[in-house]
């Protein structure tokens, strides 16, 4: 692998920049003569909006100008969209009102903009912004999805009566049925997958600069897929054609899939700054971030699990209803469905799966894709019905999902899936051996003498990566093909540029990226960069999220560096007169293998660029791109074990150990991998434990702060053991199945299996803070 | 407005503000010094946090007028030229960061940590102190080892001085 190829924990390029403040975030960037946006956002969860006064306003010192959403209708900018398509068991299309940037009419949430200050300095528009009166008329709020679908309850959307999105099915009900009907016992769960904010650390921001002359707009925005953000901006907002709209990404302080979306705010940032003919920027706060940026996960859930004689799963039965929110979000609608749904026979030979999926509209935030999107859903439900079985069926827990596993791959699920490979038998080996599973009823008993009540919990998770091939998800209802670009660029004296439409907010690409250069051409990182982020500098990309960048983004580079290797061994192979066939690549140099002859890479980019002595017909220059299209999602498996004591006095939870055996296929940078572990395993827990965004009856948020909000911090939490075991991905050629997303994916079933084991109760929600453990143990 | 006269990473300056600007507005707007940030409104996050007259104070909560006189080091303000402070390259090498935006906080939370404890620390002690700094992106597995890592690298580099 080489010191810095794959597989090297090679430390990241990009930190240098970070950790001495040289970071180029949105909210770091100045343009001349810029003005800056005040959001005046709405504090009711449903209102009309009568009319809004912003006379007193325009008066103020430095202020520019003060837009309404009247005047983006005027202005024929469109409403935002839901790209992913999904069609109701009865056939009908979704049912979704219009959501426009700052709303003409009707406001549906508390945050939703209805108008914005523009003005000289952050503080005047928000001086100015007290002084712009808006005149409600409040509505009805509805907050519960099971509030929202009984009949009488507040109504959001004309186009959607009962406030219902869709009713969804997939799988086979008929056989699931008869599975059932047949069943030696069945094991019955309600589960609610409590709402999260994201809170990715830096907040949202866009800065919009229109060239008037050249009629051209740059936007620099804190997006995970700046390619895509161009495209819907242009395709469906009107506001610019694609050439006359470069959209920088720089920096970005994380994302977690709160960053693929497109947002009001960089719209109406754009169309502001036309109409005032000046740069604007907006940065976010947090208490906005908490308000706009779409929230995760709020399912609520029944579910039914059939086994036979054998405790051998038959059959699997869902209902789901799903809350979107007030509006539709950009992929809102593939999460509780397609992300969801087909991911629901977890590790296990489950002959027959039907799950119904209500999408419903409340008066809360819109909901949409946060890390792991659909798949911690179902992993949790799963992986807490598991739990369930085994202490109905009075068998050891980990015992009973082996007894299920699949083993033999490919393996064809009743929902969609195919899976390539794994071995799901070597996650919980590994994981069980690591904790001590075996020594763990003498480690209770230890501490039951102490007075605390130890417990263990099992989760084995399995995911769908990579979203793609195109193809699949285009038959799915996407609005996108989900490929990915590359372009490789030899600069003539020999260093690389690699061109990627992937976007690094923390996954450390300028480094991995470099690693898969290094161990190909044996040229040191160093003399490798990585460009991203910038839609005038790399043609197309779909983005990061998903966990795709290593298995789609880092092939289609593979793809075009597998083009300059081609080419370039043309050039050594004329260079050294011998045959093509017999050049062979190591160290950076180009050798005629079983001779001493040899080029230096530099050198052959250096007569790929002078051209005086190519092959005949031969085109100058040494560039290449690619696109790649996987041939299948990439399914990232393994198991994760918690084990943690209870105070039964106070209800606290406390870690004695948490350990992770992660199959993702073949490792780019294991020091990474690791990383994106720890936090996806945080975000985990800290569902499992401490988040929990919250409405009250009226719509009103009440955990719009960090005050508020219980965000995991560093006492929280453990530190991690983790392993790793090794199927690799046949489905691309570097056996990549994609790491980012697997901890948040994983962790929080094992933490309530574990709490739940330990306190003798099986139903417990999350967060399990220590006021509603301690209730638990106390219920009757 | 007000003109705060102080001293930030080691030069003199003097900035007229209005009366409410923030410590972090002054160093990030007025100095251009924007490796400190800003990730939370209410005190909790520390992104924002700078040293002090040698402590590590949350520049968010506090108006720059407070820092009238005072010895202000910020992120950019650690490294010696070329040669990173010893968290900063303990930070790097146990790839205590990811997105990088809580890092400058972290980091200044943390030097200021190993000094109170005069390095005598452990993983519940740099845990416990951390409460203070949030991060979404690393878990804070490999922050709590740099810590560590630091707190021994700060002890050799303060006995070679």
């Amino acid at each position: 692998m080489g010191v810095e190829g794959i597989g090297a924990r090679v430390v990241r390029k990009e930190d240098k920049r970070f950790i001495t403040g040289k970071g180029r975030y949105v909210d770091d960037i100045k343009l001349l003569g810029m003005t800056h946006a005040h959001f005046i956002r709405s504090p009711h969860a449903h209102a009309k909006v009568k009319g809004i006064d912003s006379s007193a306003a325009l008066k103020m010192p430095g202020v520019v100008a003060v837009l309404t959403g009247q005047q983006l209708v005027d202005d024929k900018v469109g409403n935002l969209i839901c790209g992913w398509a999904i069609t109701s068991k009865d056939g009908s299309p979704m049912k979704m009102g219009a959501w426009p940037a700052m709303a003409p009419e009707t406001v549906r949430f508390v945050g939703q903009a209805v108008a914005v200050v523009i003005a000289d300095s952050k503080n005047l528009a928000r001086d100015a912004a007290e002084a712009v009166v808006v005149d409600y008329e409040e509505l009805p709020a509805v907050a519960d999805v099971h509030a929202a679908i009984k009949a009488g309850a507040p109504q959001l959307h004309p186009e959607a009566p009962g406030n219902q999105v869709y009713d969804w099915v997939i799988g086979d009900e008929g056989a699931t049925d008869a599975a059932f009907a047949k069943a030696a016992n069945v094991v019955k769960l309600d589960v609610t997958n409590n709402r999260l904010a994201p809170n990715a650390m830096e907040p949202r921001a866009a800065i919009a600069d229109y060239d008037a002359a050249e009629e051209h707009f740059t936007l620099y925005t804190t997006s995970q897929n700046p390619h895509v953000a161009r495209l819907v901006l242009s395709a469906f907002y009107n506001i610019a054609p694609e050439h006359k709209l470069r959209v920088i990404a720089p920096d970005v302080g994380g994302g977690f899939g709160s960053k693929i979306f497109i947002y009001p705010e960089e719209m109406v940032a754009l169309w502001a700054s036309k109409k005032v003919g000046r740069p604007v920027k907006w940065t976010g706060d947090r208490t906005e971030a908490f308000l706009t940026d779409a929230h995760g996960r709020d399912h609520v859930t029944h579910a039914e699990m059939a086994f036979d004689a054998n405790n051998k799963i038959t059959g699997f039965k869902v209902k789901t209803y799903a809350n979107f929110g007030a509006y539709m979000s950009l992929f809102s609608s593939s999460v509780p469905t397609y992300l969801y749904a087909t991911l629901l026979s977890g590790q296990y030979n489950i002959p027959a799966i039907h799950a119904e999926v209500i999408g419903v509209y409340t008066n809360t935030t819109p909901v949409d894709a946060y890390r792991g999107a659909g798949r911690p859903e179902a992993s949790y439900l799963i992986e807490r019905l598991m739990e369930t079985a085994a202490r109905q069926l009075k068998v050891d827990p980990a015992a009973l999902r082996r007894a299920n596993f699949i083993t033999q791959f490919p393996h064809q699920t009743p929902v969609i899936m195919a899976y390539d490979t794994g071995d799901f038998n070597a996650s919980l080996d590994a994981a069980m051996k690591a904790i001590d599973y075996a020594g763990f009823a003498a480690r209770k008993a230890q501490a039951k003498s102490q007075g605390k009540l130890r417990g263990i919990g099992v989760s084995c998770y399995i995911e769908a990566c990579g979203i793609a091939p195109s193809k699949a998800v285009g038959s799915l209802g996407a609005g996108v093909g989900l490929w990915e670009s590359a372009e490789v660029r030899v600069n003539p004296v020999g260093t690389i540029e690699i061109l990627t439409g992937s976007h690094s907010h923390g996954q450390g690409h300028e480094t991995t990226f470099c690693q898969l250069v290094a161990d190909r051409l044996g040229v040191p990182i160093s003399q490798v960069s990585i460009v991203h982020g910038d839609t005038d500098k790399v043609q197309f990309g779909m983005g990061t999220y998903g966990s795709r960048s290593a298995a789609v983004g880092l092939t289609a580079i593979l793809k075009a560096m597998e083009k300059v290797e081609s080419k370039a061994k043309k050039i050594a192979a004329h260079a050294l007169e011998a045959s093509e066939a017999d050049i062979v690549i190591e160290n950076g140099e180009f050798k005629v293998t079983g001779t001493d002859k040899a080029i230096a890479f530099p050198m052959v980019a250096l007569a790929a660029y002078t051209a005086h002595n190519l092959p005949d017909g031969m085109e100058p220059g040494l560039k290449e791109s690619a696109f790649y299209d996987p041939t299948n999602f990439t399914f990232p498996a393994g198991t994760y074990i918690c084990e943690l004591e209870v105070d039964p006095g106070t209800g606290k939870t406390s870690f004695v150990n948490f350990v992770a055996a992660d199959d993702f296929g073949r490792l780019i940078n294991p020091m990474i991998v690791e990383g994106q572990v720890h936090g996806g395993l945080v975000q985990g827990i800290g569902q499992a434990l401490l988040e929990h965004a919250i409405y009250d009856v009226n719509g009103q948020p009440v955990t719009a702060s960090f005050m508020d909000y219980a965000m995991p911090r560093a006492d929280d939490v453990p530190s991690f053991n983790l392993s790793h075991t090794t199927t690799l991905c046949p489905g691309n050629p570097l056996g990549i199945k994609g790491c980012g997303e697997a901890g948040a994916i994983g962790a929080s079933a094992a933490v309530i299996n574990a709490i739940t084991d330990a306190i003798g109760k099986n139903n417990l929600e999350m967060p399990a803070t220590p006021d509603r453990v301690w209730r638990t143990i106390n219920a009757a | 407005m007000s003109t705060v006269k102080l001293t930030v990473n080691g030069k003199a300056v003097a900035v007229d503000v209005e009366d409410r600007t923030l410590l972090v507005h002054l160093l990030r707007d007025h100095l251009n010094l924007t490796g400190t940030h800003v990730g939370c409104d209410t005190s909790q996050c520390g992104a924002c946090v700078v040293h002090m007259d040698g402590r590590a104070v949350k520049s968010c909560t506090m108006l720059a007028g407070q820092a009238d006189g005072a010895n202000v080091t910020t992120i950019e303000g650690i490294a010696k030229g070329d040669e990173l402070h010893p968290m900063q390259a303990a930070f790097r090498d146990n790839h205590g960061l990811q997105c990088g935006y809580c890092t400058p906080g972290m980091i200044m939370s943390a030097i200021d940590i190993v000094h109170r404890y005069g390095g005598q620390l452990d993983e519940a002690t740099v845990r416990h102190e951390l409460e203070g700094n949030i991060c979404r992106c690393t878990g804070y597995h490999n922050i709590v080892k740099a810590v560590l890592d630091a707190a021994g690298r700060m002890k050799v580099s303060q006995a070679a001085e």
